[in-house]
């Protein structure tokens, strides 16, 4: 427990403090949502229809381009062949680094989301359900990511790849992001089914990704 | 399976059967495509738009098929070591993404007269755009680590990670939009296309299916043969660097 406790804390000290790593996701999630408008126009009606849909897309986009770090300084160094020795199974290394980076990522982008939602006229009502559905699905978004990140061990413009490779598995949760937030179903309960799902499909990650992802690890170490 | 773990006796085998095989192809597809396009009648809302669904629909259930098939054999690479189940998978992922390839082109070109448009959001269409990118996504894998080994392992983790989400993406985008009809086919209470169609639909299936598998054969071929070939460099290779040593 103590030294699955130690590897997060590392994890997570590290993420903050090594130079680019949370500050860089952050700041392309602003430029992909300051990007937006001026490929679509001023017209704020517009703006707020689709601007749940913008801040879920940013997102993904700004987990994935920080996914790459969930292993990769570790398989270069060799932290990562040190991590597979040690007392604890491959799976929950993989699974901590992978909440590592939904605690040092996942969780900051989540709280720039409603100062972005400012910029593109998002109603003030659809915060709180926008903030909910966003802590139930970036979960999902980072042990996914680290799917993708396991995969993609020290293969060169691996960056690009693992977009490829993880983009397809994120659309439940951004269908589902998306619909908690701008409900087809109107009405004051039309929130908890896709909230519900969100949080179903973070639990399914939570348990297959390290599993998937341990076997990727093991394969490229060998 | 077990005796088939011999490559030399699986490359007997393909060579017994191919001639065969490729027979049955010319053979099914040839009545196949006399059924569908002089036989079978022009539907009475569709016209003759409607001979499309015998490209359309069988090259979409081979793309589903590949995508079983590539998950069988991840299987048999992570579990059982299989050492044709990797060789079976690879080669299986450019065929079945042709395959979706040609029914999304094909839907597209049928949803123009149909639906008035080349594309539409619709669940069925997304669903297999997914599955399209999953396929692209396991071919870049393949492609992007260099020892086969190594490659093959990550592409079938992948391929179940893929095969487990399947069913996910299908439900979420089903439950986004949802124009395309439902399943006409296979569904309770017998199929809702008219005889006249089904059967020409029938025998394109079984025509495509026998494609695949020839398609499948003869590139499992050629890569055995590129595996032995890269084996065969190899030890030339080492061979020349103990010489100059």
């Amino acid at each position: 427990m103590s030294a699955a406790l130690a590897l997060l804390t590392r994890d997570v000290k590290l993420a903050w403090r090594e130079g680019g790593a949370v500050g860089v996701a952050l700041g392309f999630y602003l430029v992909v949502v300051v990007i937006t408008p001026l490929g679509l126009g001023p017209d704020l009606n517009l703006l707020a229809r689709i601007a749940p849909g913008i801040l879920w897309v940013g997102l993904l986009l700004a987990a994935l381009l920080s996914a790459g770090r969930i292993f990769d300084n570790d398989y270069e160094d060799g932290t990562l062949d040190v991590l597979a020795t040690g007392p604890l199974p491959l799976s929950v290394v993989a699974g901590i680094k992978c909440l590592a980076h939904w605690l040092a990522t996942g969780i900051p982008l989540v709280l720039i989301a409603p100062l972005l939602g400012l910029l593109l006229n998002l109603p003030m009502g659809s915060i709180p359900s926008l903030m909910l559905a966003m802590l139930a699905g970036t979960p999902a978004v980072s042990f996914l990511a680290g799917i993708g990140a396991s995969l993609t061990l020290g293969l060169r413009r691996s960056g690009l790849l693992l977009a490829l490779l993880v983009v397809p598995l994120y659309v439940p949760v951004l269908i589902f992001g998306v619909s908690a937030v701008t409900p087809y179903v109107t009405g004051p309960n039309a929130i908890w089914p896709p909230l519900f799902i969100l949080c179903a499909l973070s639990l399914v990650s939570i348990v297959l990704a390290p599993l998937a992802a341990a076997a990727a690890i093991r394969n490229a170490l060998r | 399976m077990i005796s088939l773990a011999n490559p030399t006796r699986f490359l007997g085998l393909v060579s017994v059967v191919l001639p065969w095989l490729s027979a049955l192809v010319v053979i099914l597809l040839g009545t196949g495509l006399y059924l569908s396009f002089f036989v079978a009648p022009p539907d009475y809302q569709q016209g003759e738009t409607v001979r499309i669904m015998f490209i359309h629909v069988p090259a979409a259930w081979l793309a589903m098929f590949g995508y079983t098939l590539i998950a069988i054999a991840a299987l048999g690479t992570l579990i059982w070591r299989h050492p044709l189940a990797d060789v079976a998978a690879k080669t299986a992922a450019p065929i079945g993404a042709t395959f979706a390839f040609i029914a999304l082109v094909t839907g597209s070109l049928w949803g123009k007269p149909m639906w008035g448009t080349y594309w539409v959001w619709d669940a069925r269409l997304t669903s297999m755009l997914v599955l399209f990118l999953l396929y692209l996504g396991l071919i870049a894998l393949w492609q992007a680590v260099e020892e086969p080994g190594r490659a093959g392992r990550a592409a079938a983790i992948l391929a179940l990670v893929g095969a487990i989400n399947i069913p996910i993406i299908k439900f979420s985008v089903d439950w986004w939009n949802t124009l395309h009809q439902p399943a006409s086919v296979f569904r309770a209470g017998g199929p809702t296309i008219d005889p006249a169609l089904l059967t020409p639909l029938f025998v394109m299936a079984a025509g495509f299916t026998a494609l695949f598998v020839l398609l499948h054969l003869i590139a499992m071929r050629a890569e055995i043969l590129r595996r032995r070939v890269r084996a065969l460099q190899q030890t030339e290779v080492a061979r020349a660097a103990m010489a100059e040593a």
